[in-house]
């Protein structure tokens, strides 16, 4: 599967409390948590964030709490995945269960800018940067991730599982 | 063949496997399964999709109402309302308002959890429990569901990062303050992925309530882990909270360890997180002229009875300074009980503080407590980040709870040693 879109960059150890801040977790809807995402460190992100577009950031992204609304929330802005050098464990957990594709190479952070447009192929993960005419190669899921991913996340990985028992 | 750590021997003995190894995908078997008002709505939601019925044992199931309530406004209070009946529908263990606490306050103190346990919570800092010996670890509301549904979930087993702590501690130094100097020095992402094992003289001497703080801010390392062994002090701790049976587990002699980092805790003095990140630590004694707006003492880091003790020894017969809100939060009602016995509450409220009913409240910004742009906290919480605990434009120091009390006294960051009564 293939996924084109334009590169919104973000720095080290964008936190969950940044990407969506406890004062709109009153709610659960991702439509409504969209509008505030990434409010507090990037304002007006959910108004110029665009379906199919790229964020990219260094290391650490989602750290901080268990909010599964902060994924949520990025991917109902349309965002189509995400790349840094690495994920806070429960950030990237709950990207994988909620089917977000979340990439870690960290070859590809430096040499990427705001507005690059990148293509990203998620079944080998190569990233293609188009504007800078170069490309990279992310970590391979490994495979037991692979097959929730497979599956349209935990949810329908799990159905899967249960049905065959 | 390798020989196992604490972590490896849970995650093994809950996998129905002998051995496992650092980086292996394994299905676990869990005990306890924790979310909240705010992670439970959705949690339920996915469960629904999943298209069972029934949880798949209720006794293991518990679900608290703590970050918004009692309830800040009409929209938390649906969510509340949509975990209660829930709750009830499939008969799992819930807490109301009015016998509840903050989530991992309470649930150690009803003797919920247990050494040897695996333990996972729609909650980041589930990973408290690790202070009894337990595995547990933090994840988002599907795992949660899936949790509920089938009674499993696969993890990723971690590297063991060992923590030797020597020495004895200085005083007005806390367990805060260890895990704060230990986060400033390994980083927020020091133990990605990574499950710390706290251990040393240092940590045989420190007391449950400290023990629970330290692996409380684990996951502000970026760890999936933080653990201690089972020692007297937890089988104390166990005896007079429930007092059920539980399994010891141990490390292997020789157990491997991706890294072993010691600390002489005698050179240690009380340290202070500056914003906006809790790695970015300092000893008080740096911590030069910072006024402050507000205080707050509590959370689940650091709102256990010993905490508040160590804030009333300092403000008891002072005053908070007047350009100041003191704000303080007993972790349950248990606990809020026990202080209001003790004469601690008085004392907070003869200093002119805001004593308030157990909630996550101020610590994430939800109600109790909010700041305004431009306004200083220091709190005896977990996390600092940008808007943490209001507006983008606020500042949060956290420290301990004697550097918070007497901060509260002064007005401005200070050292428990400036207030005369304690010198």
């Amino acid at each position: 599967m293939c996924l084109t879109g334009r590169v919104h960059k973000f720095g080290a150890n964008v936190d969950t409390d940044v990407i969506i801040p406890a004062r709109y977790l009153n709610v659960s809807e991702p439509q409504e948590l969209a509008k505030h995402c990434m409010e507090d460190i990037d304002p007006g992100f959910s108004t110029k964030v665009k379906p199919g577009d790229i964020i990219v950031a260094i290391t650490n992204f989602g750290c901080g709490s268990s909010r599964e609304h902060a994924p949520l929330a990025i991917k109902a802005c349309g965002v189509a995945c995400i790349i840094a050098q690495n994920f806070a464990r429960i950030f990237l957990r709950n990207a994988i269960n909620i089917g977000l594709p979340v990439l870690e190479c960290p070859g590809a952070i430096e040499e990427t800018e705001a507005g690059d447009i990148l293509e990203v192929n998620l079944s080998s993960g190569e990233i293609k940067n188009i504007s800078k005419a170069k490309t990279f190669t992310a970590n391979p899921y490994p495979g037991f991730m692979l097959e929730i991913i497979n599956a349209g996340g935990l949810i329908g990985y799990t159905k899967n599982k249960l049905q065959k028992k | 063949m390798k020989n196992l750590t604490l972590v490896e021997k849970i995650l093994a003995a809950h996998s129905g496997k002998n051995r496992v190894s650092p980086g292996e995908f394994i299905n676990v078997r869990v005990d306890l399964v924790l979310s909240n008002d705010i992670t439970a709505p959705l949690a339920i939601r996915e469960f629904q999709r999943l298209g069972v019925d029934r949880v798949f044992a209720p006794e293991k199931i518990v679900m608290v109402p703590d970050h918004f309530c009692p309830n800040k406004d009409i929209k938390s209070a649906e969510q509340a309302k949509m975990m209660r009946e829930f709750a009830r529908e499939q008969g799992v263990i819930y807490f109301e308002v009015g016998r509840m606490g903050i989530e991992h306050v309470l649930l150690p103190e009803q003797g919920l959890t247990l050494p040897g346990q695996v333990i996972v919570g729609a909650d980041s800092h589930t990973c408290t429990y690790g202070a009894l010996g337990a595995f547990a670890t933090g994840m988002g509301s599907t795992d949660i569901a899936v949790a509920m549904a089938t009674g499993e979930i696969w993890m990723k087993v971690p590297p063991t990062i060992r923590f030797i702590y020597q020495g004895a501690l200085s005083r007005w130094v806390s367990g805060k303050d260890l895990i704060l100097y230990t986060i400033g020095h390994i980083g927020i992402d020091g133990a990605l992925y990574s499950a710390m094992e706290f251990s040393g003289e240092a940590i045989d001497a420190l007391p449950m309530d400290g023990r629970f703080t330290m692996a409380n801010m684990a996951v502000e390392a970026g760890a999936k882990a933080g653990i201690f062994s089972v020692d007297n002090k937890t089988k104390e701790y166990v005896s007079e909270h429930g007092n059920k049976l539980f399994s010891i587990y141990r490390q292997d002699e020789g157990a491997e360890y991706a890294r072993i980092i010691e600390y002489d805790v005698s050179k240690i003095e009380p340290q202070v997180a500056f914003p906006h990140l809790p790695s970015n630590t300092s000893p008080v004694s740096q911590a030069v002229d910072i006024k402050l707006d507000q205080v707050v003492i509590g959370s689940c880091t650091n709102g256990r009875m010993g905490d508040l003790r160590a804030a009333a020894r300092i403000l008891k017969g002072q005053l908070i300074h007047p350009e100041l809100r003191c704000i303080i939060i007993p972790g349950s009602q248990k606990i809020y009980l026990d202080a209001l016995r003790e004469g601690l509450i008085e004392s907070f409220i003869q200093a002119g503080a805001v004593v308030s009913t157990p909630t996550c409240g101020p610590c994430l910004g939800g109600h109790m407590g909010v700041l305004a742009a431009g306004e200083r906290c220091l709190s005896t919480t977990n996390r600092n980040f940008v808007g943490r605990m209001g507006s983008p434009e606020s500042e949060v120091y956290l420290a301990n709870p004697a550097v918070a009390a007497a901060s509260a006294i002064l007005g401005r960051i200070a050292s428990p040693e400036e207030i005369a009564s304690c010198a």
